[in-house]
This record gives C-alpha cells, sequence and structure tokens, in this order.
C-alpha cells in the first residue's frame, strides 16, 4: 500500500545517468518520500514483536533485577535491602551445591544429547532418504516434558516400574534411578537426552544439508574413508550450526525444571536440587521473591557468560563455506 | 479466484466473531463467578466434593438468591493455583486451608478474621477450634474435619505370620530395642527364600514383602513416618503449643527415636527410601501392591486402603512408647475467608454453615471423613461402619485420654521455611545414611530465621 502511493516515476527528471545519479543520492536523505514509506512499513512489522520484546522480556528483566535488590513477598510492597540478598546468596551452601549439581546435569545432558544427536543426523543424511525414518527421530519431541518424565519415572520405578523388573529378571540387583543421591542427576539427564536428541538431531541435519554434496564426491574420488570425510569436511563446515546448536541447549539444559519437579522434586536429600527448581522453590514455597531474583540473575550472568565465551571459541558466526 | 477470496474473507469474518464472542462469554462467565449472589469455594479432596455439594445444595435452599460454586484441585495445583490467585485477585471466596499453611496466609495477611462467626471450640472435638487463632488473637478458620493416625494392615499377611487383631493393638516399642512393635515388624517381613525378619539366616538385601511400608523423610512433621514415636518418647515439636519460636530437632530424645525408626530400614524391615516416590509409590501403594504389610497412614486414607482389590485391610491403633500412650497427630482442616472476597458477606454465611452441625452431619454420612462436630463425627462412624469399616483404630485416642495423646502439626511462622530446611535433612538421613547429629544444625538454621 504504500510502497504504491511512494514517488511516481513522472517525477523522474528527464535524461542523463548524472542526474539520475543525483536523485538516487538525494532520496537517500531521511525524510523525504520513498523511504519514510519504507520507515512505516518497518514499523509496522517490527511492532508487534517489539511490543512483546519488551512487555514479555525486557520490563520482565529489569524488574528482576530491581527486585534482586529488595526484600518482596508479592503481597506487599516491595522493600529495598541493597546487596543482601547477594551476600545471602554468596553464603549459601545450598545455592552453590545447586550451582554444581546443575553443572553436573548439564554436562552430562549435552554431552551425551550432542554426541548421539550428531551420529544420528550423519547417519539420517549419510544413509537413509527416508521422511519416515527422519519423522520416528523426533517423536519423543512431540511429547510435553511433564509427560515424558511421568513415564520414565513410572518406567524407572525401583519397587513396580518395568525397567526395574527387566532388570530384575536380567539377575542383577534393582536399581533406584531416581532415588539414589548418584544415580539420580545422570537418570535425568539421560530421560531429558531422550526427548530432546531427536530435535537436535533434526537441527544438525538441517546443518548437514547445506554442505555441497561434491565435496564428498570430490573426497570419495580421493579415496577418502567416511571417517576421515567426517572430520575433514562434515565437522568443519557443520561447526557454526554445531555452535548456534551447542548455544541454544546449554541454556535450556540450564533452566532444567520440569522434569525435576515430576520425578524428584529436587530429591534425594538436595542431590537433584538444580538451581532453577531451588529458584523456584524460594519464591512460589517461600515467598522469597527478593532472593529469588537474585539467584535468577545469577544465573542470567553465567548464562551469558557461557554463552559469549561459546561464541567466541567457535567463532558461530562465520562459516568456511565459500 | 474473486469468489474464492471472499469466502475466504468470510470465513475469516465469522472466526473473528467466534473469538470475540468467545471472549466476552469469557468475560461474562468470570464476571458471574463473582458476582454479589455467588460464593466461589476451592477444595482439594475430590472424594469429599459430592459431600460439600449436598451441603451447598442446603445452604442454598436456606438461602434463596445464594449460589455456591466450588471448585475442586489436586493437592500440589490447589496451593500452587491458590498462591496464584492471591497475586492476581482472582481469589475464591472461601476456601479449605491447612494447618500447615495457615501460618504463612497469616502472615501474608490475606485472611479474613472470622471473630463474627460466633465460632465456640467447644462445639468442637477439642484443639480443633484453638489451632486457629492467629498471633493478633484472631480467628482465621472455621473447623471442618479431623483425621489421626493408625496402623493399616493386610488381614491375610498378619494371619500368615500368627498375629492377631488383639496383638497389633497392643504392640509397645522403645528407642532401644524397639520392643514387640519391633519384633511384630520383623516377624512380619519376608525375604525371598520365605525366611521371616526374625528367623536366621534372613536376608536383609533381598526382601519380599517389608513388614512396615514409608512414606518418606516425614519432612519437619513426620505426621504419617516418625511423629507417633516422637510424640509417645515424650517429645514436642516446639517450646510452645502454637506459635512456639523455637524448634527442637536438636533433642537427643528425638534423633534417637528417628535414628532408630530409620534403622528399621537398614535392618530390612522397613522399605527403604529408594523403593519410596512421593507420586509414584508411596505407602499406601507399597501395601496395595504386596510389598508391605502394615503402613502407618491418616484417616484420610481409609477408604483409598478399603478400596484395594483382592486385599482385606484390618486397622490398629498406634503402639505405646515409652511415655506409657499411644500418640496420634490428631489434625484438622478449616474453611478460610479470602481477605479480598468479592462476596464477603454471602462467604461468611456459606462459612457459618459449613462449620455448622446441619452441614457437619451431612458431610459425616457420607463416610468419608470425620467431621469436627461431635455430632458429625457420630454419622460419619455410623457411615462408615455401614460400608462394614471400623474406624475404632482412629476415634479411639480422641476418646481415650487416658492411653492415648494427641498432638498437632507443628502451628508457627515461616512453615514453608522449616519445610525446605527439613524436606532435605531427613531425607539425607534416611536416603544416604547420614547421621541424624546434622539435625543440631539444621535446627539452628530454623531457629535463626524464626527469631528474625
Amino acid at each position: 500500500m504504500t510502497i504504491a502511493s511512494s514517488s511516481p516515476p513522472s517525477r523522474l527528471p528527464p535524461g542523463g545517468a548524472e542526474r539520475t545519479a543525483t536523485r538516487s543520492s538525494t532520496d537517500r536523505r531521511p525524510g523525504t518520500g520513498e523511504n519514510r514509506g519504507d520507515g512505516r512499513l518497518a514499523a509496522v512489522f517490527i511492532g508487534p514483536a517489539l511490543l512483546g520484546f519488551v512487555v514479555f522480556l525486557l520490563w520482565p528483566t529489569l524488574r528482576g533485577i530491581y527486585l534482586s535488590f529488595t526484600r518482596f513477598n508479592l503481597l506487599t510492597p516491595a522493600e529495598w535491602v541493597g546487596l543482601d540478598n547477594y551476600v545471602r546468596m554468596a553464603h549459601d551452601p545450598i545455592f552453590w551445591s545447586s550451582l554444581r549439581v546443575t553443572v553436573v546435569y548439564v554436562i552430562i545432558n549435552i554431552g551425551v544429547q550432542t554426541v548421539s544427536a550428531l551420529a544420528i543426523a550423519v547417519l539420517l543424511q549419510r544413509l537413509t532418504q527416508s521422511a519416515l525414518l527422519r519423522g520416528i527421530v523426533l517423536t519423543p519431541y512431540l511429547m510435553s516434558n511433564v509427560v515424558a518424565g511421568i513415564v520414565w519415572l513410572w518406567i524407572l520405578d525401583t519397587q513396580l516400574g518395568v525397567g526395574n523388573e527387566i532388570v530384575a529378571a536380567l539377575g542383577f540387583d534393582r536399581i533406584p534411578f531416581l532415588a539414589d543421591e548418584t544415580w539420580a542427576i545422570p537418570t535425568i539427564a539421560l530421560i531429558n537426552v531422550w526427548r530432546h536428541v531427536g530435535y537436535t538431531a533434526l537441527l544438525l541435519f538441517a546443518g548437514l544439508q547445506a554442505i555441497p554434496n561434491d565435496m564428498y564426491e570430490a573426497a570419495k574420488v580421493d579415496g577418502a574413508s567416511e571417517w576421515r570425510m567426517f572430520w575433514r569436511i562434515t565437522m568443519p563446515l557443520l561447526r557454526p550450526v554445531l555452535a548456534v546448536v551447542l548455544i541454544m541447549t546449554v541454556i535450556g539444559s540450564f533452566q532444567v525444571f520440569d522434569t525435576v519437579a515430576v520425578t524428584t522434586r529436587g530429591g534425594p536429600a538436595d542431590a537433584t536440587n538444580v538451581l532453577q527448581y531451588y529458584i523456584y522453590g524460594a519464591a512460589f514455597g517461600r515467598f522469597q521473591f527478593g532472593y529469588a531474583s537474585a539467584m535468577s540473575v545469577a544465573l542470567l550472568v553465567v548464562l551469558s557468560a557461557i554463552t559469549f565465551v561459546q561464541y567466541r571459541l567457535t567463532r558461530a558466526g562465520q562459516t568456511d563455506l565459500g | 479466484m474473486g469468489t474464492d477470496m471472499r469466502i475466504r474473507m468470510r470465513t475469516l469474518t465469522a472466526l473473528a466473531g467466534v473469538l470475540g464472542l468467545s471472549l466476552v462469554s469469557g468475560c461474562a462467565q468470570g464476571g458471574a463467578g463473582s458476582s454479589a449472589d455467588t460464593v466461589t469455594y476451592w477444595l482439594w479432596d475430590a472424594n469429599q466434593q459430592p459431600a460439600y455439594e449436598a451441603c451447598a445444595q442446603d445452604f442454598e435452599k436456606q438461602n434463596p438468591g445464594l449460589t455456591v460454586k466450588i471448585t475442586q484441585l489436586g493437592w500440589d495445583d490447589y496451593w500452587t493455583k491458590l498462591t496464584a490467585s492471591f497475586i492476581a485477585g482472582t481469589e475464591p471466596d472461601v476456601f479449605t486451608d491447612h494447618i500447615q499453611k495457615f501460618g504463612q496466609f497469616a502472615d501474608l495477611k490475606v485472611l479474613e478474621p472470622l471473630d463474627d462467626l460466633g465460632i465456640d471450640d467447644a462445639d468442637y472435638q477439642p484443639g480443633l477450634g484453638a489451632n486457629w487463632m492467629g498471633q493478633d488473637g484472631r480467628r482465621y478458620g472455621a473447623p471442618k474435619d479431623w483425621d489421626t493416625v493408625a496402623l493399616f494392615y493386610n488381614r491375610e499377611l498378619a494371619k500368615a505370620a500368627g498375629l492377631t487383631a488383639a496383638q497389633l493393638n497392643g504392640l509397645s516399642w522403645n528407642p532401644e530395642d524397639g520392643g514387640t512393635f519391633e519384633k511384630a515388624i520383623a516377624h512380619l517381613t519376608v525375604d525371598d527364600k520365605g525366611r521371616r525378619g526374625d528367623e536366621p539366616g534372613f536376608d536383609k538385601n533381598h526382601v519380599k514383602v517389608y513388614g512396615l511400608a514409608t512414606n518418606g523423610g516425614g519432612d519437619g512433621d513426620g505426621q504419617t513416618q516418625w511423629s507417633t514415636f516422637t510424640a509417645s518418647a515424650g517429645w514436642t515439636y516446639t517450646d510452645q503449643k502454637r506459635w512456639g519460636t523455637k524448634y527442637r530437632y536438636d533433642s537427643k530424645t528425638f534423633q534417637s527415636v528417628v535414628e532408630w525408626y530409620f534403622g528399621l530400614a537398614k535392618k530390612g524391615y522397613m522399605v527403604p527410601f529408594t523403593d519410596y516416590n512421593s507420586q509414584s509409590n508411596q505407602a499406601n501403594t507399597q501395601v496395595a501392591a504386596g510389598k508391605a504389610a502394615a503402613a502407618f497412614d491418616g484417616a484420610w486414607m481409609i477408604s483409598s486402603y478399603d478400596g484395594f482389590k483382592g486385599l482385606d485391610i484390618g486397622t490398629a491403633v498406634t503402639p505405646a512408647g515409652p511415655s506409657g500412650k499411644r500418640a496420634t497427630m490428631m489434625n484438622g482442616l478449616a474453611d478460610s475467608i479470602t481477605r479480598n472476597a468479592r462476596n464477603k458477606a454471602g462467604a461468611k454465611k456459606w462459612v457459618a454453615y459449613l462449620a455448622s452441625d446441619a452441614c457437619q452431619r451431612t458431610v459425616g454420612s457420607y463416610g468419608i471423613v470425620f467431621p469436627a462436630t461431635p455430632d458429625g463425627t457420630k454419622a460419619a462412624v455410623a457411615a462408615y461402619e455401614k460400608k462394614g469399616i471400623d474406624v475404632g483404630a482412629f476415634t479411639e485416642p480422641v476418646a481415650d485420654e487416658a492411653d492415648f495423646t494427641t498432638f498437632s502439626y507443628p502451628i508457627t511462622n515461616y512453615a514453608a521455611d522449616v519445610y525446605a530446611l527439613m524436606h532435605p535433612a531427613m531425607q539425607d538421613i534416611f536416603g544416604n545414611g547420614s547421621s541424624v547429629s546434622g539435625l543440631d544444625r539444621t535446627n539452628s538454621q530454623i531457629n535463626l530465621i524464626l527469631d528474625q
């Protein structure tokens, strides 16, 4: 609509390339004809997203940071306490143990998930064209986290679970997957690998599709093995996609909450009390919204730092293609 | 192409219209839920909903023009949603309140005082009324029901072990050798080779049926776990009956009892922590699955245990302790009105009716819960009897003050913080085998919080 009403060609002065050039340079000035129309159009497109960003992301983040300097129980006005919450956090052994538990979770979760997703993606690309297979890989992702958590909870129940019936039938002692302090975190990490590996594989698969096939053909002509091609062609060219996928999944992994809430509720003792669960308990169980906000800010800082480092180390913004 | 476009436009308009309409009707519904002639009421126990709907019908007959709208939510969702509703300003007019949450709600000042309802403690079973007085001396809850804890046991397994109902009702325990209670539990335990817990060669690592089921570490109250033992050893949670400022988890009596109690699992007589799950495998599941012969559980579970297919379940009173008495927690729920209730006048009428003998007799007649008034309790006992359930093990502690002592949940400030600290601490002892003396530190942390 705005495009149609922008400067009609009749206004073009007659003749000369020189004059046309002048015109385009003057037209680039802000506030004239065409460009003002573009601006309005841009505002229409950006507006809704910007509004959503400000209302649902920027404002809550700023308010969360403000609340981290207050004592606040949601129902009475917040009271400014300066750095008290941060001092408490530094001296809170449960906070540090939560952070450690979360890091262990992320390492197991991301480590296993990335390697298996990469393997699945390469297999999908090199071995099959079947859309059905690609679909099946994605099925666990179609299930909600809570449902996946409950299903695995029942499968892995020490006394009554099918999983443990199989373990017992094989002649082993039953394994308290979710009730033992050493087993619980790896179990939860693997439950989430099961749910997310297909999605991650699909993202990597899309990245693999972007690698030109003639590279592999050329390598084959040179007599390279699949193994060598994987390390010399696939990995370097997949790097930017892999980096972005890693950044996204690491952030998601640090925010683990629902599986814990459904399966162990932070137990046994504090063995699975991951940071997000501890924050939730402080806020919605104990009404300590100020302290919960401070811990959320800490998580924000940790995640920003990790993302920044990852981004720089993996040069996620650059590609080696072309 | 043109007609196609027009049809699509028409569909869009229609869709937009429907959407708009549903938004409008949604608003209208919200409006009706909070109008002057409706009282909104929340409860969490689905079993009790029919009973309270019957009460609501009688109430509506007596108060033409007033409607009660009952909403039932599962326990966890209930508290999450209630909290959110206080923040969003969409709270119900009246809700079923729990003593554990009461202190926090009173702190947050979200409850309406009920002093003008004329509720007299003497009209209810002992202790039920007084628990709902805040520290400011005002009443915030109208007593509605009560529950106690007793021993549910599998009659068939007890018979196989040669234990009679009379024996199970006459057990005693002590923290040194566990007394006849521990002997009975050991005898009820059978390993995978058929050897009983008190027989030579018993393999505690391969137990087929445990003598006693578990409900986990018990957090700070141990309602259906250790509280019957700690109380019959003479221990109390805090320095005062209500609104105490010092917890006593550092008491040597408490710690020795807890050590003995969780020790039952180490000996193979009680289901270990690793087999327990708060969502999928609680004490009642262990009994239902035939993995445990007996379980301490609350009166609210009577119908559940009775409903286990193919199992004949009996009940017995809690064992007598070193104090010479048998002990059980006696907990009562109440109805509270929210401070920002939209229909406060209607809410007060409804709560007054809920607390009346008339409604409590109606609720009692459903045989699902013990109402707070003596007449209501009588009606419930009769209704249970009609269903063929003997509830003596639950009512005796209230009637017989010579042999029994009943006690309440700890009522203090910062209950949520106490829970947050005691929940992992008790799991650490039960699940990870940590020393009970670690509770000294937890206790001083708790008392520090209460001091602020």
